[in-house]
């Protein structure tokens, strides 16, 4: 089966510093996958290159869409490519904190909606349709991460767990076909964490998503990842299969070379 | 108790005005971080195509509410597209630059537009024609207050409101909020931050010139000039009301007026702007993030 994402031979230079040096990586439609690697490998750094906030200095982005239609994503517009389906979360949370958390989601059906200034201005009634339907998918879409009790209060209000449900429902809001996720367990307790590993299989089967996760707890990329991909230094040093990563030498070499490895457990 | 009421007035008149003007460069501010110095240009370009709009519709025999309705919507289409220009012209290109390089290039545009309307039209004064048209309402009210007071006062706060419900409930003023609020996020949601940037300055400049074409009727006469003025105070309002604050605009539009109406009765009018640079002084140092303004430890 034609992968949906495919990144080719990427390469993201700062300067004379190579963040990310000729990256392959492959994503199934309806896969999770996980990234993983020390500190400092080029996680994020990839991130930013498939969301369009680096453009990359070499290689390919390639989104092959269901039709058929492929489209290179690098040299993108950052709204462009969350338009053709590519949305994510960050690892250090990244709510309009100032907004309600309603509001939050309502922004994610931005790239999924058609209304202008004159609509604003004049309201005729397709653009109030449009708005009474951003409402509800935007509700529909809390309650289904268990926070439509809180639609009204603001975002900057909520506990930690649920601001980061919150910027995943965000993200689910703008319709992706792949969801790049950033430490989404970082800072739970192991009960949240089950919970969150619950939800991203319930989200996953309801929105027919394809999930790339960066992950340092090892539990939960074990439970979820189909495959994953290491990465050290800017350079892929493995991939494949939960089993064949727990066991693979260079993985472990990586890890435990480290000085903060208790970061990695 | 008569006169304090006249004071009164003319505060809230003048403030709608600067609140008006602020709002310009507030919402700018808000979501480019530059102190858009040509905006006090744009308020007086409005007023200069209304004039020029109602003298040729007078000329052809028309008069009375159509001139105001037919000069306002012109000069607020004309002025929004001059806002709308200066953006692409002299900030667009200077979004990855250093903030020093908008703020030059701001200034940069102001003079020119001064000059530029210095030397299409005039350095003169010229009168400019009392655009309200004759009302019995506006005559029984004039015991009280002044018809272009009233009708300054009214236009202004449901202009304010109207902007107010536009940011709060439309899909174009939450993707203004989440803009404002991080401009990379919002792109990440899907927001064409430039075209929000762009809507930004068409609203901005289309306030202004509803407030220039406000005030030159009130005051009866324009020159290239009067944007300088009102662009200083208008932005001082901003500030005083906490810059990127939209009813901080507001507020800080009405407490400079009144501010500046009261000083000028009660004390001495010589000192007019004294006292609206006073309290701006006073406010930058007890509380630099104005009235209503956030609190710039929150960005991070």
């Amino acid at each position: 089966m034609k992968p949906l994402l495919e990144v080719k031979n990427l390469t993201m230079a700062f300067g004379g510093i190579k963040a990310l040096d000729g990256v392959h990586l492959h994503i199934a439609p309806g896969q999770i996958a996980a990234l993983i690697g020390p500190n400092g490998a080029g996680k994020t750094t990839l991130f930013n290159c498939l969301t369009g906030i680096y453009t990359p200095t070499s290689g390919d982005i390639l989104l092959n869409a269901p039709g058929g239609k492929t489209r290179r994503l690098n040299g993108l517009k950052i709204n462009a490519i969350t338009a053709l389906g590519v949305a994510r979360t960050f690892q250090n949370i990244r709510l309009f904190g100032g907004m309600t958390v309603l509001e939050n989601v309502m922004i994610g059906r931005h790239p999924r909606s058609s209304s202008g200034i004159l609509g604003a201005i004049f309201r005729p009634p397709a653009t109030r349709r449009e708005e009474r339907d951003i409402v509800d998918k935007s509700y529909a879409l809390l309650e289904s991460i268990g926070l439509g009790d809180s639609a009204n209060e603001l975002a900057s209000n909520l506990p930690y767990g649920a601001q980061r449900r919150l910027e995943i429902a965000r993200a689910l809001a703008t319709e992706p076909r792949v969801l790049l996720l950033d430490e989404p367990a970082a800072g739970m307790n192991p009960q949240e964490t089950n919970e969150l590993e619950g939800l991203l299989t319930r989200l996953q089967a309801a929105h027919e998503l394809s999930i790339l996760l960066i992950e340092h707890d090892m539990k939960l990329v074990m439970n979820l990842a189909e495959n994953i991909f290491v990465l050290d230094y800017g350079e892929e040093i493995a991939r494949g299969a939960p089993q064949e990563i727990r066991n693979n030498p260079a993985v472990i070499k990586a890890y435990l070379g480290e000085e903060d490895d208790a970061e990695a457990q | 108790m008569n006169f304090f009421w006249d004071l009164f007035l003319g505060g809230l008149t003048r403030g709608s005005i600067y609140a008006l003007i602020a709002l310009g460069y507030t919402m700018v501010y808000g979501i480019l971080q530059l102190i858009n110095f040509a905006h006090g240009e744009i308020y007086m370009i409005g007023a200069f195509t209304a004039l020029i709009v109602a003298s040729i519709l007078t000329l052809q025999g028309l008069a009375g509410l159509p001139v105001l309705i037919l000069a306002g919507l012109i000069a607020v289409l004309y002025a929004s597209a001059y806002g709308f220009t200066v953006e692409k012209i002299a900030y667009k290109p200077l979004r990855q630059a250093s903030r020093l390089s908008p703020l030059i290039s701001a200034i940069g545009m102001s003079i020119f537009l001064q000059n530029y309307v210095m030397l299409a039209q005039t350095s003169d004064f010229l009168p400019f024609p009392n655009l309200l048209p004759p009302s019995d309402f506006l005559d029984a009210i004039s015991v009280w207050i002044g018809p272009s007071d009233f009708v300054i006062i009214v236009t202004s706060a449901v202009v304010m409101i109207a902007l107010s419900l536009l940011l709060k409930f439309t899909k174009m003023g939450r993707a203004m909020r989440a803009t404002a609020q991080d401009r990379e996020m919002a792109m990440l949601t899907g927001v064409d931050v430039n075209r929000i940037i762009s809507r930004t300055f068409i609203i901005g400049s289309s306030l202004a010139a509803i407030g220039g074409i406000l005030i030159a009727s009130h005051v009866g006469r324009i020159n290239f000039y009067i944007g300088f003025n009102a662009g200083i105070k208008a932005f001082t309002a901003a500030v005083l009301g906490g810059i990127g604050s939209i009813p901080g605009a507001m507020v800080g539009g009405l407490v400079l007026g009144l501010a500046e109406s009261f000083g000028t009765g009660y004390i001495s009018s010589d000192y007019e702007s004294v006292f609206a640079f006073a309290i701006l002084i006073l406010i930058l140092i007890f509380k630099p993030d104005g009235i209503l303004g956030r609190s710039s430890q929150q960005k991070v």
